[in-house]
């Protein structure tokens, strides 16, 4: 990455300004915290001299040493489990799961301790804690590492799930989530930590949690999604422009908890949405933002909500993946399906 | 490159050289001042030299034994829910009680009622949390202790966690995390007590062998001979102690905090002991074990013993006993009052707590519970 100088920002601080990929993007905002605030503490598996297999925390155990960097036993329970008890004690741990797929023995953790300290102590500890984790295939991975299961954790009461789609979004969100005094899953979109390079005020300013980014306006289809995902959704509401179909693109961005208002408002003005996710279909959170969307929008709507989502089926490996995440021609495909309708 | 995975470095046979070695041995310390019938077996520790510490402990063991049996009786009459009763265990958390400070967090499982007593939990916390109410767990007097972990084993990597933020701070603070005997067939006691050893953190883990997790007997929970040589796979110091021994308890406990606190890293401390109770007010241990099995407990109750210990050393006179029972019934009584009259929580407060701040999306469900439930807010 190249650093410019820019101006100040309001806080005389000099603004370093730079064009990242997300997954550096990441590496920035962590960096960024870790300077800010020493109660900052990142633990994870070869996060610390391997500055993780995607590179996400590289040089910072060299930059802030081994106590604020910290590499932790293979065990993703003690991990997240760790991370409930620093955080209890008012430091802010932000743990590294190295792929999503391995999240799962800590999923007693969020639920049950993560999520619920804070009610069930009234208020007494809570838990300022951070779990990142890449998730989503079409990185030609081993078995496990491609699924998308943000919907399990977001029917988790007092967790928030936050997805990034850009490197802008990684940066402002990530410091976003590392301030927020709950817990959050930040599940980052592996595809596409490469994929683009965008400028990022590294400014230490944390974007909105809780609310939708609206990312192109339209005024026919809603076109929902979030994540890698969104990369198709736009290329597909480029492609729809050729086709004098003009789309409204929403990034969810955080999941838990919902942002329905932004969809409403979208959905009143265009009649139409099409929600596109990686995951398998059935009580993926497409269902969720489908069935508010009934309950508070059905007479806005002048055709079914359409769900592009990844099949019913196990992820396959790497042979048949492009098959089964959604792709540009199967948007299209539900996109026109819906404006036929009538 | 996405595979995990560690090297493993075992030892490597060299070439040529046939040798058979025995690379690691170990054996378990067993510690017990008093017999079962309070007669010293070995030289008492500094601490049993003063009556007034020993008769702090006979009512800190007594007090627990009370409050179980008011609790009982109060889920068994319909005015508290489930209840896990410690009967017979008493000198466990008593001991445990006694050798933490104040600064130090407590992280329990769901039968350390004594202990959380012990640390300044009041006893109309303690019912109003098993009554059913979240505020019981809000502890106006003790800021930093865990509240109860019912699944089990799941807050042994909580106590990790708070140690490391001890070590990071330079606290010379002690995380303390109790289990018992079936909680250490799971994995997430192991990885507790191997990240404390890898990092030598002030954590010290309480495994209370109380025979019995719910229907199953320690023998069947583990091959081990020894749950303290558990510690071995971590790599950090195991010991065990006569759980109905308070003196053994204080004395091995408190060996372990002030260790952890020098910084001399994570103790496991085995208590035997034995549940006399039925798992909870909603078990029935008859359907699972001899009723002779229990009586025959009677002889290794901790608090007779510590008692006979006393009156045989004339530190306890039967108007003494008396007047620690009276004051004792005298605090669960008002606790008992207090609990009963503590006024409801309105509907309303379920979302209070849930995040920092409300977030915007639950506004209309709490506003839906408030539309059924009107005057309850």
């Amino acid at each position: 990455m190249r650093w410019h100088r820019n101006a100040m920002n309001a806080s005389g601080n000099i603004l370093m300004t730079a064009e990242l990929t997300l997954l550096e993007a990441v590496n920035t905002a962590l960096a960024r915290a870790l300077e800010d605030d020493e109660d900052v503490v990142l633990l994870g598996e070869d996060i610390g001299v391997n500055g993780g297999v995607f590179r996400a925390t590289a040089g910072l155990q060299q930059r802030f040493g081994s106590q604020r960097v910290v590499d932790a036993p293979l065990a993703e329970g003690l991990i997240v489990g760790m991370a409930v008890g620093m955080a209890a004690q008012g430091l802010k741990p932000v743990a590294e799961i190295q792929f999503m797929g391995f999240i799962y023995p800590a999923i007693d953790q969020f639920i049950n301790h993560a999520a619920r300290l804070r009610t069930r102590t009234r208020g007494r500890l809570s838990c300022p804690m951070v779990v990142r984790a890449p998730f989503g295939g079409g990185i030609r991975a081993p078995e496990h590492h491609s699924e998308s299961t943000e919907s399990m954790f977001a029917h988790i009461p007092g967790l928030r799930v936050v997805i990034p789609s850009s490197p802008e979004r990684a940066y402002g969100l990530l410091l976003a989530a590392i301030h927020d005094p709950d817990p959050v899953l930040f599940l980052e979109p592996k595809r596409i930590y490469r994929l683009i390079r965008q400028q990022v005020d590294d400014d230490g300013d944390p974007l909105p949690l809780d609310v939708c980014f609206t990312l192109r306006e339209g005024s026919d289809v809603t076109l929902v999604s979030w994540g890698a995902m969104l990369h198709e959704t736009q290329l597909a509401a480029d492609r729809m422009r050729d086709e004098n179909i003009s789309c409204e693109v929403i990034d969810v961005a955080t999941v838990k908890p919902l942002d329905i208002a932004t969809i409403l408002e979208s959905v009143a003005r265009t009649g139409r949405c099409v929600i596109v996710h990686e995951a398998a279909r059935t009580a993926g959170f497409g269902a969720e933002i489908a069935a508010q969307l009934a309950e508070h929008g059905l007479l806005s709507l002048f055709a079914p909500i359409r769900r592009v989502t990844g099949p019913d089926t196990v992820m396959p490996l790497l042979k048949l993946e492009d098959r089964y995440l959604p792709s540009v021609a199967r948007i299209c495909h539900a996109i026109r399906q819906t404006m036929e309708f009538s | 490159m996405f595979m995990r995975g560690g090297n493993y470095r075992g030892r490597q046979p060299q070439p040529g050289i046939q040798v058979m070695t025995t690379v690691a041995s170990f054996e378990i310390a067993y510690h017990q001042y008093l017999d079962a019938n309070g007669v010293t077996v070995r030289d008492m520790p500094g601490f049993a030299h003063d009556a007034a510490r020993l008769l702090e402990l006979y009512r800190s063991m007594l007090r627990t034994r009370l409050f179980d049996r008011k609790a009982v009786a109060l889920q068994r009459t319909g005015q508290m829910g489930t209840y896990a009763s410690s009967l017979g265990q008493e000198a466990t958390a008593a001991g445990v009680g006694a050798a933490m400070r104040s600064e130090d967090v407590f992280l329990p499982t769901y039968r350390e009622q004594g202990v959380y007593l012990a640390r300044g939990v009041s006893m109309a916390e303690l019912l109003l949390y098993w009554g059913g109410d979240e505020r019981g767990m809000a502890f106006a007097d003790v800021s930093d202790d865990f509240p109860v972990a019912i699944p089990i084993a799941t807050h042994l990597p909580h106590a990790v966690g708070v140690a490391w933020a001890f070590q990071y701070r330079k606290q010379a603070r002690v995380a303390v995390g109790m289990c018992g005997d079936g909680a250490t067939s799971k994995g997430d006691f192991y990885e507790a007590i191997n990240a404390a050893g890898v990092w030598q953190l002030p954590c010290v883990f309480v495994v209370v062998n109380n025979g019995w997790a719910i229907s199953m007997p320690r023998a069947q929970q583990s091959r081990c001979e020894t749950l303290a040589q558990k510690a071995i796979a971590a790599g950090i110091p195991g010991e065990q102690v006569d759980g109905n021994d308070v003196i053994a308890v204080l004395d091995r406990v408190g060996a372990a905090l002030e260790r952890a606190r020098s910084g001399g890293g994570p103790t496991l401390v085995e208590t035997l002991s034995y549940r006399v109770s039925d798992h909870t007010t909603a078990d029935d241990a008859t359907r699972y074990r001899s009723e002779a099995e229990v009586r025959a407990q009677a002889a290794r109750d901790p608090i007779d013993r510590l008692r006979r210990y006393l009156v045989k050393a004339g530190a306890l006179s039967e108007t003494a006993e008396a007047d620690i029972k009276r004051e004792l019934e005298l605090e669960l009584e008002s606790a008992v009052a207090e609990y009963l009259a503590t006024p409801p929580r309105g509907t309303g407060t379920m979302f209070d707590c849930l995040y920092a701040a409300l977030p915007d999306a639950l506004a209309p469900q709490r506003d839906e519970c408030l539309r059924e439930y009107p005057d309850d807010g």
